[in-house]
């Protein structure tokens, strides 16, 4: 349904979006993960009809977003980043304002607009000014102007940025259940949305695309090495001579110690049974053990290794 | 049509769900019925050319108000983005925003029509001066109107679209006045003369609606729509 050829735009000097290829077809959920300023936004942009490329091509549906605008705008619904709104107009009256250019025929407006103010929940906002909601329901009035003309591309630019834990949650799910019908293409710089919500990531960095599969696919990427995080009562000194000595430990760093607990986060090879061999070698050497768990090797891996970027990788607590 | 319609509705109805629509129509009544009151009854003439000759200046100040925010705010606050991926020609945005402000503006030109019932009340006005001096505020607001509109497609500042406006205005306004022309090259004066705002209007305010002086409002209004087309238009595809 989306078919992205070679696509590259420059603001002046800097390339924004540098020889961007990819396709996504009907029913997929495809995540656009890059660190910010990576180009998600100006890719969106593109194929909504906003901006216009330097080179490239890309159809929606089959219509060429250059030549076709028109027809291409009337595919898809788009929630820009952080939902721009008519502050002073009424919730109502901006749904309305968007059905009647969106040419609902008269007679199933006031239905279209009932079924999207249902799907995103916002019976309660409906009679208050777009200005009085809150960040959280503007965006689901944005995500309900881009629903209501039922279109079968939707593009959504960061839907859950700046909303709180439940919100991003029920956005998420919102997301979820209306990509069972629609194809999606949604941008986010959290990295456990992704793998919440999509069924394929593409991941974009310094305007190019570092990676593109399913969620299981990337995080099968990172997958050669296991990490494992101890911590071992004892003198410090002697745990760490013998872990050095350790054949199955690659590498490990102390990430903490106070008086006679020492942490440490431990590298090893793939399918060694770390954390069993590792509880042994402590019982054998009776220390004891405080704490022995394995840490899950993500995506989030697979996003540092791709991006470069240790520090915009930071998931929300959620 | 329908495109129009929908850009028409939301953009008159923004003007008077904010105070911007009672500001301007109260000051607007206020400063006119002050400037014509204030020589009328020393005059003691049943005319309204005391008031046709400050409106010009009271535009200047007042229409590029109105039309600041036409594209300024929807650049300034992203909306645009929503708004220019909507199935929706340029150009029927453009119109609907420029219909939205000349119907403020017509709203408020016949409230004032106040004063002429008055001077018609106590004493017996010539009816064509005062004919063609509505119609000429209609041309010459809408004129300014289409000016004020392309100053907010360049910048998404309202301050800045506010200001460009007004000297954009008044650049038109006085190049046809006579000290302007005393001072400009001979070869100049005639372009200068048929292309400054104030000449027209004073034509029109004799009573005489010339074909030419239709000709250039409607040469001047359509010019700059065209502008803000173009403008609006050049800025997505940039």
């Amino acid at each position: 349904m989306i078919e992205v050829i070679n696509l590259t735009k420059r603001y002046g000097p800097t390339v924004a979006v540098d020889n961007v290829s990819f396709d996504a077809k009907a029913g997929e959920v495809l995540g656009f993960l890059g660190p910010n300023g990576a180009g998600k936004t100006t890719t969106m942009r593109i194929l909504t009809c906003y901006l216009s490329a330097d080179e490239g091509t890309a159809k929606v549906a089959g219509y060429d977003v250059f030549e076709e605008s028109f027809e291409v705008r009337k595919q898809i619904g788009y929630l820009p980043e952080s939902a721009p709104l008519y502050t002073d107009m009424g919730v109502i009256d901006y749904l309305k304002f968007i059905a009647q250019v969106r040419d609902i025929p008269k007679s199933q407006r006031s239905q279209r607009i009932k079924d999207v103010v249902d799907i995103c929940g916002l019976e309660k906002m409906i009679q208050k000014d777009v200005g009085e909601l809150s960040k959280g329901y503007r965006q689901r009035l944005g995500l309900a102007q881009s629903l209501i003309h039922d279109p079968p591309i939707l593009v959504l630019d960061e839907p859950t940025s700046g909303l709180d834990p439940n919100q991003i949650i029920e956005i998420r799910n919102l997301i979820r259940e209306i990509g069972k019908e629609k194809m999606i293409i949604f941008s986010t710089h959290i990295l456990p949305e992704v793998s919440a919500t999509c069924s394929r990531i593409l991941i974009i960095n310094d305007g190019q695309i570092v990676a593109n599969g399913t969620p299981d696919e990337l995080a099968g990427r990172a997958r050669g090495e296991e990490v494992v995080h101890i911590s071992i009562r004892g003198p410090r000194e002697e745990i760490e001579a013998k872990l050095e000595e350790l054949s199955i430990v690659s590498d490990f760093k102390r990430v903490k110690s106070d008086d006679d607990v020492c942490s440490y986060q431990i590298v090893s090879q793939n399918g060694k049974n770390t954390a069993e061999e590792l509880f042994h070698f402590v019982v054998q050497n009776h220390w004891s053990l405080t704490e022995l768990r394995q840490e899950a090797i993500s995506l989030e891996d697979v996003f540092r290794q791709l991006t470069g970027n240790e520090s915009a990788t930071q998931p929300p607590a959620v | 049509m329908n495109n129009i319609a929908a850009i028409f509705k939301k953009e008159f109805r923004s003007y008077f769900n904010s105070p911007i629509a009672y500001i301007f129509i109260t000051f607007f009544l206020a400063l006119s019925a002050w400037f014509f009151f204030r020589g009328f009854f020393l005059v003691g003439q049943a005319v309204m050319r005391g008031f046709f000759s400050w409106v010009p200046w009271i535009f200047l100040l007042f229409i590029p108000a109105v039309t600041m925010k036409l594209w300024a705010e929807e650049k300034k606050i992203g909306t645009v983005e929503i708004l220019m991926t909507l199935p929706i020609k340029d150009y029927e945005v453009v119109i609907g925003k420029y219909l939205a402000s000349f119907c403020l503006l017509g709203v408020t030109i016949l409230l004032s029509l106040s004063i002429p019932i008055t001077v018609a009340y106590l004493g017996e006005p010539d009816g064509g001066p005062i004919l063609g001096g509505y119609v000429g505020l209609f041309l010459m607001g809408g004129a300014y109107l289409s000016i004020g509109m392309f100053a907010s497609t360049i910048t998404e500042n309202q301050i800045i679209a506010f200001i460009l406006g007004i000297v954009m205005c008044f650049g038109l306004l006085i190049i046809g006045e006579d000290i302007v022309l005393f001072n400009a090259p001979n070869w100049i004066v005639p372009i200068f003369s048929y292309l400054g705002l104030g000449a027209h209007f004073t034509s029109i305010l004799r009573g005489v609606i010339d074909s030419r002086d239709l000709i250039y409002y409607f040469s001047v209004i359509g010019f700059f729509l065209y502008l803000s087309v173009l403008m609006v238009t050049v800025q997505k595809w940039r």
